[in-house]
């Protein structure tokens, strides 16, 4: 994301530079905060046991089930919590519910 | 042609927003603001302006109406005292740091408890610190023309910070006194068309505002709305000096009254002044080298200027119209004291808390003060620097 000055906002900007209030110029600008670092608990995707029934996909609070041509991919771990209600919403054991390790 | 009339410090300001005519006001009636938007409401009825009038259920719902119209584009004015003004205190900030232009009139009134509803400055004076510019304002005439200013100052491209208008309650709020009025026209072409930087209405550049922060970015944010609040320094000059040039009416950070070969000073907000300006009067014709500084703008507080008005005095006293609970003394005391640091020779330097609660404070309380100051010049020995006027032991 830019500012109105047309300067790539990122962990180098200095405060001269920074737009005003920290308004948001650009749609869809959440994708650029990773929250992944804040998990502690990691969902597992166990390909061999989906059947791509699709239900874990609309409860992710935070888009991180891609779904691409009615399949769900493998997790966004960039913006994935670790909240693990897609664990819960699976009906086949497809998500292995463990620890984050780091 | 000015106009000439009588009105009491909440019609004036009343009648400030009826000649701005703003897009938004959004307000929640506490004594003694209530009459501004009650005024005001008539405006509105009467449809002498094209205001939208947003009466909501407190002033925490104000301020934050206040907040997402002026988002929007809007210029937008609330008015509040005391407990209304605390209520907004998270709002405040907000307003504050999203640099939102809101200009609100605080008639300044004691905050509970016990319950009390006359003047002090506790409402305000807390509130020093949340990133909103204050003028402060000695009468009627002051209010009008500073909530004018307020409009072009927080407006300001390289300012962009909401402005306090502040005045007592009902020392000068409720009592009328002649006033000098600018013309509609004239009005209207002081403040201009609000052209905001950024606005949610605005169709061509889609923003949306208020967003969170992490440490990677919030410190930025914050050093950045520091330098705005510096800003408004210079502007608050440049905006005084136009103002002057359409009424002749002189105004600046502080007013130094007869500060010329003083020794001695006190320093005060809103309508003490005037009382104390009576009292200067008096000790000069009697020979004292006595003066006076009235502090008009509080935030940004102009602190060079104030240590170098104060530089040459050997007795200071400031006065502080709310406590702060520091145990060392009231806020405007601990400001000035520091402002004078700098110097090699600094001048003796104490604070009076008074008129807490609406206390009256005549021009023989005053003199008082200036008394003790005497005794400090002569004997070079401040005493008890954190004192109490006209309280009962």
């Amino acid at each position: 994301m830019k500012t109105k000055a047309g300067i790539e906002i990122n962990e180098q900007i200095g405060w001269k530079a920074i737009s005003p209030g920290g308004i948001v110029t650009e749609a869809g600008s959440a994708q650029h905060f990773k929250t992944g670092d804040w998990r502690t608990m990691r969902p597992v995707w166990l390909q061999e046991k989906c059947r791509q029934c699709l239900l874990c996909a609309p409860t992710c609070p935070d888009s991180s089930i891609p779904v691409v041509e009615r399949k769900r991919e493998k997790f966004d771990y960039d913006h994935c919590k670790g909240c693990g209600i897609c664990v819960k919403a699976c009906p086949f054991e497809a998500i292995e519910w463990t620890k984050e390790i780091k | 042609m000015a106009i000439r009339e009588r009105l009491s410090g909440n019609e004036a300001i009343a009648y400030a927003m009826k000649q701005i005519n703003p897009d938004v006001v959004a307000a929640f009636p506490i004594t003694p603001s209530t009459e501004i938007p009650q005024y005001f409401s008539q405006y509105v009825a009467d449809q002498a302006v094209d205001t939208g009038l947003i009466l909501v259920e407190s002033e925490h719902s104000a301020m934050s109406a206040c907040i997402g119209s002026q988002s929007a584009g809007a210029r937008t004015m609330t008015a509040t005292s005391s407990c209304g003004l605390a209520l907004m205190w998270e709002m405040l900030y907000v307003a504050a740091s999203n640099r939102l232009p809101v200009t609100m009139a605080v008639v300044n009134r004691a905050l509970s408890g016990p319950i009390n509803i006359h003047a002090d400055h506790s409402d305000s004076m807390g509130a020093r610190d949340a990133g909103w510019i204050q003028l402060y304002s000695e009468n009627n005439q002051e209010a009008y023309d500073n909530f004018i200013q307020a409009v072009r100052i927080g407006e300001h491209a390289q300012v962009q910070l909401p402005v306090m208008v502040c005045q007592d309650g009902f020392i000068t709020s409720h009592s009328i006194e002649n006033i000098e009025l600018m013309e509609d026209e004239v009005v209207k072409n002081f403040v201009g068309q609000y052209e905001p930087v950024t606005s949610l209405l605005n169709p061509h550049e889609a923003i949306a505002i208020g967003p969170y922060d992490s440490a990677a970015y919030y410190m930025e944010h914050k050093r950045q709305q520091a330098e705005a609040m510096k800003n408004a320094c210079q502007v608050a000059k440049e905006v005084a000096t136009d103002f002057e040039a359409l009424t002749g009416r002189r105004y600046d950070y502080f007013e130094a009254y007869r500060m010329e070969d003083t020794e001695t000073a006190i320093v005060v907000l809103n309508s003490t002044a005037g009382t104390a300006k009576s009292t200067v009067d008096t000790l000069r014709a009697a020979g004292k080298k006595v003066g006076l500084l009235k502090i008009r703008m509080f935030r940004p507080f102009p602190q060079e200027e104030i240590c170098q008005a104060l530089a040459h005095l050997k007795a200071v006293a400031v006065m502080d119209r709310s406590e702060g609970f520091s145990a060392a003394g009231g806020p405007v005391f601990a400001e000035v004291r520091s402002a004078l640091y700098p110097l090699e020779q600094r001048p003796q330097i104490i604070n009076y808390i008074y008129g807490l609660g609406g206390r009256d404070v005549t021009t023989q309380h005053i003199e008082m003060v200036y008394e003790s100051l005497f005794d400090i010049m002569e004997t070079n020995d401040p005493g008890e620097v954190y004192r109490y006027l006209s309280v009962r032991e």
